[in-house]
């Protein structure tokens, strides 16, 4: 068990995590983050923006999302008590909303009138979009053509919503390209253009904004744990693309002595190579604006993820992550794409719910977690969002996987 | 003073600007960059930028995009490009500079290809390292004695270019536009003004690179600026490659250079 100690207040005034983080971007860049943390900064002191914010999540988000007890998963696998944390019942199907939310009011406040945003699973794409035309912005989502194929739904959706989808041929073709697209758009039209980043990646200071944006997560599992059991929960597990549902709902218990297990994509397994696990397999690097752990071969080019669930098919995660790891706050471990598939069937079998691919990694783990624990401990399971999107996915693979 | 410093005294006491093409280095392959640069050298190139390429090279639009891909799938690597570089050191009075992004560079060790890469190249160019990052990359430059070049860019504030200005080794790079390398019809109608605005603040050689492809466009630079630096444009020669691509590479070079000495 972690030790209870006082949660350092990062990132410093660099937007460094320790020697994590950072904004290696481009020179052009530079004025637009220094602006965009000012902006935010002002913001978080202005009670205005806090109450017309709190206002959206509650009346357009759903929130505070339930947390639900899982009697008959509990029942399953024997061992702690489990609970799941709704974030699949937020408008649009996913936490993403948080903090999109939060931003677009932001890019307002700033006068910004265009949204850009990169998307893997497009439930990111899809949260932008929806707060897009909630303000009545313009929005233009890149997507990789990979995900573009695995990910029809949520495409039709956003464009639904009024957004311009487009494809990105670059590279890899998913998420990581993708962002690299974005990038290049915000640079060339930074004066009109707000760049809506969906995790807690990239450069300063957006690690640390989308996180304070999701905290929301933690702080009502908090309280709402604390209702139901008078102390407070005994661990959490949450999966690890970027890793914004993840630190959301770790960061408020960063100072608790509360067990944490981040779930990255081991995708076909670890020792196979094809796999989305940085922090597990990985090593320390520059992509996408910040220092933190990635996929690289040994001459620094990044190497491609690979994991069924596109919103974790990406080789880097955000600095904070990489911090707690290093520090030893967090453990990190993965779950295979067919423990997060078995893991999908059992939570709709026995609870009613279908999960995002993303979430049901972590799910996954909650299964080898929870038996190890005894009767009355408690675990919650961040459900991040819900497996509408990947229904198709998971029919493909047990038709084709024969099993 | 180092090599690069030397070559824009020289040039300036001539009432010349530099004129610096970028070429990808290992697209296709190694021995045709070996061509490549002794090729532009011959027609007229003061300095020469060589780009190691990099996976996701987010400043880069897709004409460099396209030939970084075709060097690393070439299987170029930077011990490849480094030992390059100084075999070509005896052979070449033009300075040789190293533009990559941080990464590969990371993944050398800062202090090994600092030190290695002098032996080669005078000055490294880094597009997704900025001042506020830049501190053990320049210890390590510093002591090898290789030219640090830091970006300034047209979102710069004055403050920022000052500081800028006065970190940089070599020459200032001055990026023309808000946005990523490739040929652009048209330059920012304010570049003039913002070129004037850096060179008010410093007296380091100021090169302008990103979006130049046409004679005219160098014409219209050259008074304002100490060097031209023109990339895509002439990696796109060498995508199309044919036989006589190292000859026509030369021909655009030796063309612009022209430019730089009216």
């Amino acid at each position: 068990m972690p030790q209870a100690k006082r949660a350092p207040r990062l990132p410093d005034a660099r937007g460094h995590f320790g020697p994590f983080g950072g904004r290696f971007v481009p020179e052009t860049l530079m004025t637009p983050l220094l602006e965009l943390e000012d902006a935010y900064r002002s913001a978080q002191q202005d009670p205005e923006f806090r109450h017309e914010l709190d206002h959206l999540l509650s009346t357009y988000a759903g929130r505070p999302t339930p947390l639900t007890f899982a009697a008959r998963l509990t029942d399953h696998w024997g061992g702690a008590l489990i609970y799941l944390k709704r974030e699949d019942l937020c408008h649009t199907g996913a936490h993403k909303i948080n903090n999109c939310l939060g931003q677009a009011l932001l890019a307002r406040r700033m006068g910004k009138r265009r949204l850009i945003a990169e998307t893997g699973a497009g439930q990111h794409g899809v949260a932008t979009a929806t707060v897009a035309a909630l303000l009545g912005l313009q929005c233009e989502i890149y997507m990789g053509e990979e995900d573009i194929g695995r990910q029809a739904l949520n495409v039709f959706r956003m464009r639904l919503l009024g957004a311009k989808v487009t494809s990105v041929t670059s590279g890899s073709r998913t998420l990581k390209d993708a962002m690299n697209e974005t990038l290049r758009d915000w640079v060339a039209n930074v004066r009109t253009t707000y760049y809506l980043i969906g995790s807690t990646a990239g450069p300063h200071p957006y690690p640390m904004m989308v996180r304070d944006f999701q905290l929301v997560i933690g702080r009502e599992t908090r309280a709402q744990v604390r209702r139901l059991t008078g102390a407070l929960p005994d661990c959490l597990v949450a999966c690890v693309g970027g890793g914004s549902n993840s630190l959301g709902l770790f960061f408020p218990f960063l100072g608790d002595p509360v067990r944490m297990v981040g779930v990255e994509a081991a995708g076909e397994g670890i020792s196979t190579g094809h796999h989305a696990a940085p922090l597990t397999a990985g090593s320390p690097g520059v992509l996408h604006g910040s220092y933190s752990y990635l996929l690289q071969g040994e001459d620094g080019q990044i190497t491609p993820a690979h994991s069924i669930s596109a919103g974790l098919d990406y080789p880097g995660v955000g600095p904070e992550h990489s911090y707690l790891k290093e520090t030893g706050r967090v453990e990190y471990v993965a779950a295979t794409d067919s423990e997060a598939l078995d893991a999908f069937e059992t939570l709709a079998r026995l609870e009613g719910i279908m999960p995002a691919l993303e979430s049901a990694h972590a799910v996954a783990q909650a299964k080898k977690l929870a038996p190890a624990l005894s009767r009355g401990q408690v675990i919650v399971v961040c459900l991040s969002g819900r497996g509408d999107k990947d229904v198709q996915v998971v029919a493909e693979r047990r038709n084709g996987g024969g099993s | 003073m180092s090599r690069i410093s030397t070559t824009f005294a020289r040039l300036r006491s001539r009432g010349e600007r530099a004129f610096i093409p970028y070429l990808t280095a290992g697209d296709p392959s190694l021995e045709v960059t070996r061509a490549l640069v002794l090729e532009a050298e011959a027609r007229g190139a003061d300095l020469i930028e060589l780009g190691f390429p990099f996976s996701d090279p987010l400043a880069d639009g897709p004409i460099i995009q396209r030939a970084s891909q075709r060097a690393l799938d070439g299987g170029v690597t930077l011990l490849g490009l480094l030992d390059l570089a100084r075999e070509l050191r005896g052979r070449l009075r033009a300075p040789l500079i190293l533009m990559t992004y941080m990464n590969p560079l990371l993944a050398y060790g800062l202090e090994a290809v600092t030190k290695e890469a002098s032996a080669g190249f005078d000055g490294l160019i880094v597009p997704d390292l900025p001042l506020e990052e830049a501190g053990p990359l320049q210890r390590g430059a510093r002591q090898a004695g290789l030219d640090l070049i830091f970006l300034v860019a047209p979102t710069s504030s004055p403050e920022r270019i000052r500081l800028i200005a006065r970190k940089t080794r070599g020459f200032l790079y001055a990026v023309s536009l808000r946005g990523v390398t490739g040929p652009r019809a048209q330059l920012p109608s304010d570049l003039v003004s913002y070129l004037q605005g850096i060179r008010a603040v410093t007296e380091k050689p100021i090169s302008v690179g990103f979006g130049i492809s046409h004679p005219e466009q160098v014409r219209a630079l050259a008074a304002y600026a100490d060097g031209v630096i023109v990339g895509s444009a002439l990696v796109h020669l060498v995508e199309e490659g044919g036989k006589d691509a190292v000859r026509r590479v030369g021909d655009f070079v030796a063309t612009l250079k022209a430019v730089t000495r009216e």
